[in-house]
């Protein structure tokens, strides 16, 4: 028990979960007074003493299941069902829609994925090698299209309300289904291949180091879920700092009336109340498919913390430039103000983007809106496709305004490569990698941008 | 004092104050108790963070002491206050008084030294820790990972009997890790229908089974849209009464339609939330 316990708490921390060794020692205490043999218990000591942020809990429960797989009940489950060799495939998916109708959490929803991971997940990899796969399961029984059969059979009659609430209770039991499938699977390779082999790459990063260019589209709805939770967090911060920051500069007169008291002589000197900084904020953002989903985050996160600046306007390109402020007015539903932007605004002509077009169109129509009060933010890949950089007007707008910041979703080492010209740009501008939530968050803490 | 003596006995108390609590919370509440570590709870508003500190103390007949953080709270009106007109009346009244004035009689109890020193079963609630300054979380470490005050005037108080510690947070900020090393963690997050449905079923005695099942499902479908607030188990519990109020059976579209304001509180969301339901 102890080889397993520092075991797992090793894989833990190689999974980029901080934990320390009073952490390790409190779960092993815990150990010592709970019921060992409930397995979900064990479970739940565990994630409390060294859990301690919510984005690490999936990763969490993905290593537990490895290290502490459930015990094999041999058959003597009442109500076994026996799934023969030769069982049609067309019977095995009558029975997944049974499962998927009734309650994920019944011990033959378990036994099913377990006996369909047994027949269907072996693959061979290569000569002489098998492996376990998810995804032949999956494609064998097909549960998506299983969702209409079941419409019928749970309705009455289709549409409305009723249909909404059904499929939404299908798709999650889909979604367990898979889960389920996903972690037998792992647990089979485990079994054959050892734990630490399998643990270092099934675990995926916790939401925050998300590569924001890697993103599928079931993360990205995840991510723009932090958006309002990550600006409420930033903007307490913000707050924080204004608070504690210098306090302002002299204030003669007062100090001068206070000296009357001593004789002329100013004793205590009198100062004036710091001016909050409220910037005004521009911000010109690729929109462009391959920096998309990075865009749009941080798009989203600064009109989120709206309070902090005076004014925001934004910009939006690929190969012209057009103002995008309007569709995300305060109250407008997020993606709604997405599709309108990439509808209606006019930023594509040929669909490949030119930084240096777009600066030189930036300046000659919206250059007046950069001014000494002005923040400009950047974000892009600077990836131009062999144009020219108009360098040149790039460093105009950045002298104009106070302060200038890329915003770069690409990691460093792969700047400058292909027709990326992230060098000549940040020789004008500071150039910043921010590739995640977690350096984005740094990034508005440590800077200007917000306030000072 | 051993607080509960299981993990299942755990679940059976909660249910007996009306909370009902899954595996997670029962585990947490179980081991808190156990290894004499506090609790810290964090999660959306309105899960039912506070209550299951209130459910604890009820549960085990301890007393509650709650501490309500916010911007600005400092020793003074956490832990302990020297009462300065009783010390200065003392002094004017007898000029020998220098050495006694910083005793027991003049010392003014506030909440972290009250459940230090109470020698009956405790349970100190710290609330909302996340909206209390960095510096609080300082003068708190002491008491979390010992019990014990020092008041320099007086020495150090160590606790009686060891309080049962809960806090909460919605998450507004980080806490610090030093602090977070120190307690038990627990994420409360939005129940399975199944569960929301028994909460509702409890919390609104009247309300018919069938309908807190519709109710449970649809706020889980309101979850999964994006919204910018989730509604909250609260909010569902609102829900409840509010139909149990107008004499409703069933929640069809119009139903939900006039109630919708109830759980959903942002315009955007109401006209996403009607959209995405096919309401009219």
């Amino acid at each position: 028990m102890l080889d397993r316990h520092v075991g797992f708490v090793g894989a833990l921390r190689e999974a980029g979960v901080p934990v320390s060794l009073a952490e390790g020692l409190d779960a092993a205490n815990a150990l010592m007074v709970i019921d060992l043999m409930d397995r979900e218990s064990l479970r739940e000591a565990y994630a409390a003493t060294l859990i301690k942020r919510p984005v690490h809990r999936p990763g969490f429960d993905v290593l537990f299941d490895l290290w502490f797989p459930p015990v094999m009940s041999g058959g003597s489950a009442p109500e076994r069902v026996e799934y023969e060799e030769n069982t049609p495939v067309e019977e095995l998916r009558g029975i997944l829609q049974r499962l998927l109708m009734g309650n994920p959490d019944d011990p033959a929803f378990r036994e099913f994925v377990r006996e369909m991971v047994g027949r269907f997940g072996r693959v061979a990899a290569g000569p002489g090698r098998q492996s376990w796969f998810s995804y032949s399961v999956l494609r064998a029984l097909s549960p998506e299209t299983l969702v209409a059969r079941m419409l019928n059979q749970m309705l009455s009659e289709r549409g409305g309300l009723p249909e909404k609430l059904a499929r939404q209770e299908i798709s999650s039991n889909i979604r367990k289904f898979e889960e389920a499938v996903a972690s037998e699977v792992r647990r089979r390779i485990a079994e054959d291949s050892g734990i630490e082999r399998i643990a270092r790459s099934a675990v995926k990063p916790a939401i925050d180091r998300l590569d924001f260019l890697r993103v599928t589209k079931a993360e990205l709805a995840q991510l723009r879920r932090e958006v309002y939770p990550l600006a409420r967090r930033l903007a307490s911060r913000l707050t924080i700092k204004n608070k504690h920051g210098h306090r302002g500069r002299l204030d003669f007169r007062r100090t001068v009336r206070a000296s009357l008291s001593t004789g002329g002589v100013p004793l205590t000197t009198h100062l004036r109340p710091k001016r909050p900084h409220k910037p005004e904020l521009i911000i010109l953002c690729d929109a462009s498919d391959s920096v998309s989903s990075f865009s749009q985050f941080t798009l989203l996160l600064t009109f989120a913390l709206r309070e902090q600046f005076t004014k925001v306007r934004a910009f939006a390109f690929v190969d012209t430039v057009d103002e995008i402020t309007k569709y995300f007015a305060p109250g407008a539903d997020v993606l709604d103000a997405i599709t309108r932007m990439t509808k209606e605004a006019d930023i594509t002509r040929f669909g490949r983007t030119n930084y240096g077009n777009v600066f030189t169109r930036f300046a000659d129509r919206y250059g007046d809106a950069i001014g000494p009060k002005t923040s400009l933010l950047i974000l892009g890949d600077a990836r131009s496709n062999y144009q020219p950089p108009a360098l040149d007007t790039l460093k105009h707008l950045v002298s104009q305004a106070r302060h200038a910041y890329w915003l770069n979703p690409e990691p460093r080492p792969q700047w400058d490569t292909g027709d990326s010209i992230a060098t000549s740009y940040s020789t004008i501008i500071p150039m910043h990698e921010c590739r995640n939530i977690t350096q984005l968050a740094a990034f508005i803490e440590n800077t200007d941008v917000g306030a000072r | 004092m051993s607080w509960f003596a299981g993990v299942p006995e755990v679940g059976e108390r909660l249910r007996g104050v009306d909370y009902l609590a899954d595996d997670g919370i029962a585990t947490s509440v179980f081991l808190a108790g156990a290894l004499g570590k506090p609790l810290l709870v964090e999660g959306p508003a309105g899960v039912g963070k506070t209550q299951l500190a209130k459910a604890v103390a009820g549960a085990s007949g301890a007393e509650l002491v709650r501490l309500q953080c916010y911007e600005g709270l400092d020793e003074a009106r956490a832990l302990y206050e020297w009462n300065y007109k009783k010390q200065l009346l003392r002094i004017q009244a007898d000029d020998d008084a220098w050495g006694d004035i910083f005793s027991e009689e003049f010392l003014l109890e506030r909440p972290l030294l009250k459940a230090i020193r109470s020698d009956a079963p405790t349970v100190l609630l710290i609330d909302e820790i996340d909206k209390a300054d960095v510096e609080v979380e300082g003068l708190l470490l002491e008491i979390l990972s010992d019990y014990q005050v020092t008041i320099p005037e007086l020495g150090t108080i160590a606790a009686v009997r060891k309080p049962y510690v809960v806090l909460t947070s919605n998450a507004t900020r980080e806490l610090s890790e030093a602090l977070k090393r120190r307690c038990l963690y627990l994420h409360l997050g939005y129940p399975t229908p199944e569960r929301e449905r028994d909460i509702v079923l409890t919390r609104v005695p009247g309300l018919s089974g069938n309908l807190a099942e519709q109710l449970a499902r649809t706020v889980a479908t309101l979850r999964s849209l994006e919204l910018k607030k989730s509604p909250s188990i609260a909010e569902t519990i609102d829900w409840g009464q509010t139909l149990l109020a107008l004499g409703r059976e069933e929640l069809d579209e119009d139903t939900i339609g006039e109630t919708l304001g109830v759980v959903l509180k942002h315009h955007s969301d109401h006209g996403r939330a009607v959209k995405e339901l096919g309401l009219s």
